[in-house]
């Protein structure tokens, strides 16, 4: 596991008042992501109920857990796809209480979705500027009349989607449709997308799926790459543990829509709820 | 420069092209007295089609929605051009019927436009065959609005009344309720209408490579993505449906502008089928193809009118002809090999030319 485990930066975890742990560089920020008591109810059915979790400035997090955990709608409930029931979510400080998806996108978080949803019509930069969309400022009739403003800020655009595509080799893409691309690349152009918004929080969910292990090691490299050179926070999801447990610091493990475990990943692996989770309980028999 | 900007670059400059080299040559017929008369008349209804056609091409191809209530924005233009036109001559004595033409287009367009805002905030929110369904309804509203439309002009005052005629007795009639916009001094002319089809193509081209026409685009794609990439949806559906019912507005009051009368009959739920076909022939997402599927399927009745009591059936067949092979991709590959030695060509061409810039 020695070798697996060096993209993960061996920080002390430090334990906040509010039940979670962050890496201990990130003690003295204001944590990029808090959620209180969220939950969701459908029908009665609560999904997810009393989630808390606390994730640094700069910390890679993961949330792991069984299928139908409630993993996908926890990440929904992030980003406002669906209002939380109970609970409250924090970027920044700043409760997203009442906003909309687009606002909570103007507030700095950005995802990527387990069944990829690119713009699958329009080009690998097109997808890219779309992401840029707020970063570049021009009217609708500076658009249409050609502006000196138009070709300035188009070149902008253009050179910073470039630029972006360089963190996954992927300039050379460019021109070709996004919907044509081989899975792995859509995956990767997600992820590309999602950071060109500028996020101050990054929403994975399943980056690995679909992913051959040489891929996957990849990508590993590139997540701590993309953490390190924007400074951002990450949290995934994802079930290829050795992506897991090789590039989280903090991990939580989420069962039924309630968390069972949270920790750093050797206190995970030793944790025997979340092996149970996974494995089933023992019979009385065998033990 | 890249590929895919390459290939747009070249694609928008031949629809240009190709609507100049067109309007050259008809000029040039009319000149020389070689054009024949039905289809000198059918010029100006051209020009009208191709807008209404690039126009829906934006709502439908470029923001994904299905609109089929298209041809009331055109009767909203239709009417409201008609208005002008009538108004400014009784009221200002205005003689130029060019300036009318364009006084009363760029009114057409803008309370088309208005429309379009007071549409489109309930519709907007709806998706798919709801949207469809409700813009019909519209449509239809539209057109039962203006059929019971009284305007009349007196000492340079426009009255308006609905229903129950209630005009001065010594008003000039404008609009007749269900007889229409009467007494039109036909103004329209090919130039104007071409010079239209030329800021439509300019207009919808331009905004769909803009951030704004990239959004709607996106919206188009997918709507939780474009929405979680900080796009609002809403705003980008609405900015190409009012700017589709502006341009339809304006191709209306050309339309209605070009005959001594406009009735309500002419805008129905057909009409705006009519536009739609225009559309999916042409290709989602394709003006130039809008442009050629408008003029080809306005001229084909005219050219069936031989076939007589055959006509629409024989324009059916055509129609189902058309898609069934333009849909094949057999032959869409032979035709593709046929003109790759052209596209080759220009392409040769457009490399030195970009070559000697640097």
């Amino acid at each position: 596991m020695a070798d697996i485990k060096k993209h993960r930066s061996d920080t002390k975890m430090v334990p906040m008042p509010t039940y979670s742990i962050v890496p201990e560089r990130d003690v003295n920020e204001i944590p990029v992501l808090e959620t209180r008591h969220l939950g969701i109810e459908f029908g009665g059915l609560k999904a997810v109920d009393d989630f808390n979790l606390t994730i640094g400035k700069t910390e890679i997090a993961g949330l792991i857990g069984p299928n139908g955990a409630g993993k996908t709608t926890v990440f929904n409930l992030l980003t406002k796809v669906y209002e939380p029931t109970s609970g409250a979510v924090l970027v920044n400080g700043k409760d997203l209480h009442g906003m909309s998806i687009v606002q909570a996108s103007r507030l700095g978080i950005a995802r990527t979705f387990q069944n990829i949803r690119l713009f699958d019509k329009m080009t690998v930069e097109e997808n890219v500027r779309i992401g840029l969309h707020n970063q570049i400022r021009y009217d609708m009739f500076t658009g249409i009349l050609r502006l000196p403003r138009y070709w300035k800020q188009e070149k902008y655009q253009h050179e910073r989607a470039m630029e972006l595509l360089d963190i996954f080799g992927m300039q050379d893409l460019a021109d070709e449709q996004s919907g044509s691309l081989p899975y792995g690349a859509q995956r990767r152009l997600e992820i590309v997308r999602a950071l060109a918004t500028d996020p101050k929080l990054l929403l994975l969910d399943e980056p690995a799926a679909g992913m051959n292990p040489h891929e996957t090691e990849e990508l590993m490299e590139n997540i701590a790459k993309i953490r390190d050179r924007f400074q951002i926070a990450i949290l995934l999801i994802e079930h290829d543990m050795s992506l897991v447990m090789g590039v989280c610091e903090g991990i939580c493990v989420l069962n039924f829509g309630k968390i069972i475990a949270k920790g750093t990943a050797d206190e995970i692996q030793a944790n025997p709820a979340v092996i149970e989770a996974y494995l089933g309980k023992r019979k009385e028999a065998e033990a | 420069m890249t590929k895919a900007k390459r290939k747009r670059l070249i694609y928008n400059l031949v629809t240009y092209a190709l609507v100049i080299a067109a309007y050259i040559i008809l000029q040039n017929m009319i000149g020389a007295k070689t054009i024949s008369r039905s289809l000198k008349g059918l010029l100006v209804p051209i020009c009208a089609w191709i807008i209404m056609a690039v126009s829906l091409n934006l709502v439908i191809g470029f923001s994904g929605e299905l609109s089929l209530g298209h041809a009331g924005f055109m009767s909203i233009g239709a009417y409201t051009g008609a208005i002008i036109s009538g108004w400014l001559l009784a009221a200002f004595d205005m003689q130029d019927p060019t300036l009318r033409l364009v006084l009363a287009i760029a009114g057409g367009g803008i309370v088309a436009g208005i429309f379009g805002v007071l549409i489109g905030i309930p519709v907007l929110r709806l998706r798919g065959d709801y949207l469809a369904i409700v813009t019909l309804a519209f449509g239809e509203i539209i057109r039962n609005l203006v059929n019971v439309l009284y305007v009349g002009t007196a000492d340079g005052q426009l009255h308006f009344a609905f229903l129950n005629k209630k005009l001065p007795a010594d008003v000039t009639m404008l609009v007749d309720g269900a007889k229409g916009a009467v007494k039109i001094k036909p103004i329209s002319t090919f130039t104007v209408g071409f010079v239209l089809v030329m800021i439509t193509l300019i207009v919808v081209l331009n905004l769909v490579n803009s951030r704004a026409g990239r959004a709607i685009q996106a919206t188009r794609d997918n709507r939780i993505a474009a929405e979680s990439m900080g796009v609002s949806v809403t705003k980008y559906k609405m900015m190409a449906f009012v700017t589709a019912a502006v341009l339809a507005g304006m191709a209306g009051a050309l339309y209605g502008l070009n005959s001594s009368t406009v009735v309500p009959t002419q805008f129905t739920f057909n009409q705006s089928i009519n536009v739609l076909v225009f559309v999916v022939l042409g290709g989602l997402g394709n003006v130039l193809g809008s442009v050629i599927s408008a003029t080809f399927l306005t001229v084909l009745p005219e050219v069936l009118r031989e076939f007589a009591d055959y006509r629409m059936l024989v324009y059916a067949v055509v129609l189902i002809l058309v898609m069934i092979f333009t849909n094949n991709p057999l032959i869409r590959s032979v035709f593709g090999r046929a003109v790759a030695p052209v596209k080759g060509l220009f392409r040769g061409k457009k490399n030195s030319v970009s070559g000697g810039e640097a």
